[in-house]
């Protein structure tokens, strides 16, 4: 391997890494409050994507300006995480809150299957792209190497914004405060007069909206087809696990390694693409069964 | 009791109209056989469901078991059929006992997604290495001998489906007993209290393990079925739709009794048959929308509700 | 009478609580223990440490002769440690029957796969331990449907029915009835003394403790304060002013 490719994969890596950050963080957030895998997330990555582009490329045609190409995205994703999460949590979740976790679960996996052929319905199967904002943006040379400026740099700053934002509001607002109240204790919260409730939707939004942000984010980049939701939800939860459930930070790290891992993947052994997130996944729970920064507590008894 | 004589008398009037009607009218032989093996898979998948297990990859079985009955067929065409089926079955049931290893470690969603990954592994591998396998078009496999005797398609089909319908009523019988026994009973103690089994002396992965080798093979059964009668193995057969579908199937029939994996895959083929003929492309949401209907109205599924009915909700009898 | 569990400075902490703080510990063959100590004082802890539930983070554990320290629970049991719990551990979705059932089929360690589990046990010796907790009318009610009480009851039916050597029982009278709880000892005090089985408990009520132990041991924070006949060990100092709130 040369030391171009190298690069190129690094770069690639940061990129999808950052990406990846956003949609587990997603998942990771509203597993932490609800207790509930949602598997319908890939399919809120899939929408935000599609919509995205749809934005984009309407706003293209009308010669919109590139700050306005940028709040497409941004939009795009508010809009898929208000509606549908908000639809999910209050219309599904809600309604299978004291049912068996394996219903609870199946509950989201229905959803990813509805949602699946709307999209379809929606943007058929061809594949679907916008990327005149990646273009206008530019490119940037790093050591010998071209690479886009919405890649390289603006995918990441968003990540580490989101990351870093989030901390502080989970440290220091008020609302953050409670929904760390509400995942470390549901019972004890309530009774501190906290609404689960309205936490839980908030949450569920957030994380929603967060899934379609990765999504729309990667739009530009690639070309969406259909099924782009089942990878993600596949490799953002191997994510997630691997850094255990609930954990940000831990996403934050395994995000960037898994990125990482599956781009040097693609320029060394691009048989093993798709099978290294899993490998890494598999081989962190094999020794840690919780995933890498999940303090493994004993039930009481 | 009244439920054991229900069950029967569902069974023999279910295997008569299968019988009939794949006589009456030769095309309605595939997708008969079909469903009893989508049945059969459910079995299996229905095990895990009564742990308190989803896998969303148990598929992988069905397709390990296929493609050994191709290569095995291709590389001797003078196989028998029935040795291929075996050795599906050996090759699903070996898979499942090394994943199964690893698997029963975890519960709930990581279990669901481990199994998962694995077949996304195997699928994505299957696609990759055109040569052996046919990559996306798959292997096509002639029509082998069945205990010695060649058929016409139509022959061919004939004994299959009785041959099928044999497998699936003995299954659903054996099945039903291991649901039963001692065994049975401690696998769906993991659902509800882990701790205990231990405090019992018991391995709740070694309890587990057993259920998760047994649902290898009846979905590797189902898989080697599934290829002779279409005469053709393809990566789908392991997708994770193809396992959702077994979930969907486990949900709807209910995991109560054995025989509710063979009412839900025959709803499930009609809504199929239904889906294909009015509402094409639309098969997933189809499938989303009876399954939230379902775990609504009706969490334990047909058998639940048939169970209900008849007021003999007690777990006894059989 | 010889030694049946003992531990030799048995330590754990949890975060900054020190919840086992070097205990030296035994019993012999035939002793009816109770434990008493305050809420936290590390009863419940002791004994996950030596069933194996917990690994301490010093000392060790023998049980009947054996070195079981960090061993699952498991095997612990097989060596014949029955254990029942402070919230009970129950198969929720299998009725109070299929409970002990299970248990009885357990205790061979081989499971049957065909024969149906009602027929893989003896149906009597199922009536029978029903009929001892009381629960003989509620038999084939699921588990879930139990009030608190009566599933305390069948936690610990379901210990005695492995027929084990030692048979701790986390606060068995817990949640039941005051006015049923001395019939309910005297009950199972019996039925262990028939089946010659060593018993240790853990119980608040003090009139029970005296009545039924023949030895206390008072544990305050982490430790063994106290362990002696019970007279002695209710009268003692610490006992009195740590525990019963009396001196
Ligand atoms: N799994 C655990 N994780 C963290 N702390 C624990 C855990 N289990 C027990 N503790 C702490 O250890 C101490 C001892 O608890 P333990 O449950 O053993 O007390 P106990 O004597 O059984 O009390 P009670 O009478 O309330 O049952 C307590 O301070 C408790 O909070
Ligand atoms: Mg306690």
């Amino acid at each position: 391997m040369t030391l171009d490719l190298l690069i190129l994969a690094a770069a690639d890596g940061f990129s999808y890494a950052g990406l990846l950050f956003l949609v587990s963080l997603g998942l990771t957030l509203i597993f932490g409050v609800q207790g509930i895998l949602n598997v319908a997330h890939g399919s809120l990555y899939a929408f935000g994507g599609y919509t995205a582009a749809t934005l984009a490329i309407w706003a293209t045609e009308k010669q919109a300006p590139t700050w306005v190409l940028l709040a497409a995205l941004v939009a795009a994703a508010l809009l898929v995480g208000v509606v549908l999460g908000g639809i999910l949590e209050i219309g599904l979740l809600r309604r299978v809150q004291d049912k068996d976790p394996v219903l609870q679960l199946l509950v989201t996996f229905a959803a990813f299957l509805i949602f699946e052929d709307l999209q379809r319905l929606i943007w058929g199967v061809s594949p679907y792209s916008s990327t005149e904002v990646v273009s206008r943006m530019g490119n940037l040379d790093l050591f010998g190497i071209t690479y886009t400026v919405y890649q390289l740099l603006l995918i990441p700053a968003v990540a580490l914004a989101v990351y870093l934002g989030l901390l502080y509001a989970l440290r220091r607002t008020r609302l953050g405060k409670q929904i760390v109240a509400v995942t470390h204790n549901r019972e004890v919260a309530t009774a501190l007069g906290i609404n689960a409730k309205k936490i839980g939707l908030i949450t569920f939004i957030a994380g929603a909206f967060l899934g379609a942000l990765g999504g729309a984010m990667a739009a530009p980049t690639t070309s969406l087809v259909p099924g782009v939701g089942t990878d993600m939800i596949v490799l953002s939860f191997s994510v997630v696990a691997t850094a255990g459930l609930g954990q940000i930070t831990g996403a934050f790290i395994t995000a960037l390694l898994i990125g990482m891992a599956r781009s040097l993947a693609v320029y060394t052994a691009p048989e093993l693409e798709v099978a290294v997130p899993y490998l890494i996944m598999v081989a962190v729970l094999l020794v840690r069964p919780n995933g890498l920064f999940t303090v493994a507590q004993a039930r009481r008894i | 009791m009244a439920r054991l004589y229900d069950i029967r008398v569902m069974t023999v009037l279910g295997s008569l109209l299968c019988l009939i009607l794949g006589l009456a009218f030769p095309w309605s032989k595939t997708p008969i056989i079909v469903g009893l093996c989508f049945g059969i898979a459910t079995l299996g998948v229905a095990a895990m469901v009564r742990a308190g297990q989803v896998s969303f990859g148990h598929a992988m079985y069905a397709c390990i078991a296929g493609y050994t009955v191709a290569f095995l067929a291709r590389a001797w065409p003078q196989l028998d059929g029935l040795l291929l089926i075996l050795a599906g079955v050996g090759a699903s049931l070996l898979a499942g006992a090394i994943v199964g290893v690893f698997v029963v470690r975890y519960r709930g969603i990581f279990f669901g997604m481990l199994n998962l990954a694995i077949s996304m592994v195997l699928f994505s591998v299957i696609g990759k290495f055109y040569t052996l396998t046919g990559g996306t078009d798959g292997l096509r496999i002639n029509r082998p001998t069945l205990l010695g005797f060649e058929f016409e398609r139509a022959g061919f089909e004939t004994v299959l489906l009785i041959g099928t319908l044999a497998a699936a009523i003995g299954l659903g019988f054996l099945v039903q007993r291991y649901f039963q026994s001692a065994s049975g009973e401690a696998l769906a103690g993991i659902k509800t209290n882990e701790t205990r089994l231990e405090y019992l002396g018991l391995s709740a992965r070694r309890v587990l393990w057993n259920g998760y080798f047994f649902s290898a093979g009846l979905v590797g059964l189902s898989g080697a079925l599934f290829a002779m009668v279409q005469g053709l193995v393809t990566p789908d057969m392991g997708s994770w739709l193809r396992s959702g579908e077994f979930v969907f199937i486990a949900i709807l029939g209910g995991s109560g009794h054995a025989i509710g994996a063979f009412l839900g895959a025959a709803v499930f083929e009609l809504v199929k048959l239904f889906a294909a003929a009015y509402m094409t492309g639309v098969w997933q949401l189809l499938l989303g929308v009876t399954l939230i209907f379902v775990i609504l109205v009706a969490p334990e599924g047909i058998i639940g509700l048939l169970m209900k009915k008849s007021a003999l909700a007690t777990r006894r009898g059989g | 009478m010889g030694v049946l569990i003992r531990t030799e400075r048995l330590s754990l902490n949890f975060g900054g609580v020190i919840a086992a703080d070097n205990i030296d510990f035994s019993l012999e063959e035939g002793e009816r223990l109770a434990v008493i100590g305050q809420n936290g004082a590390g009863k419940t802890t002791f004994i996950n440490i030596c069933t194996g539930f917990l690994k301490p983070t010093g000392g060790r554990v023998w049980f009947d002769g054996k070195d079981v320290t960090g061993m699952e629970p498991r095997h612990i049991v097989r060596l014949g440690l029955g254990r029942s719990f402070q919230l009970p551990q129950l198969f929720l979705d299998h009725t109070v029957r299929q409970c002990l059932e299970i248990s009885a089929a357990a205790r061979s360690g081989k499971l049957s796969f065909l024969l149906p589990l009602a027929r893989s046990v003896d149906a009597r010796e199922i009536d029978h331990t029903l009929e001892l907790v009381g629960l003989r009318d509620r038999s084939h009610e699921l588990a879930s449907s139990l009030p608190e009480g009566q599933r305390k009851l069948l936690d610990v039916a379901m210990a005695l029915m492995l027929n084990p050597k030692l048979l701790i029982m986390d606060e068995p009278t817990s949640g039941v009835a005051s006015e049923d709880k001395h019939d309910l000892m005297a009950t199972l005090m019996r039925a262990l003394d028939e089946r010659k089985v060593t018993s240790w408990f853990v119980e608040h009520d003090v009139d029970i403790v005296s009545r039924y132990a023949t030895r206390v041991a008072a544990w305050i924070a982490g430790k063994v304060a106290a362990d002696g006949p019970p007279a002695e060990v209710l009268a003692s100092e610490a006992v009195r002013r740590e525990i019963l709130g009396t001196a």
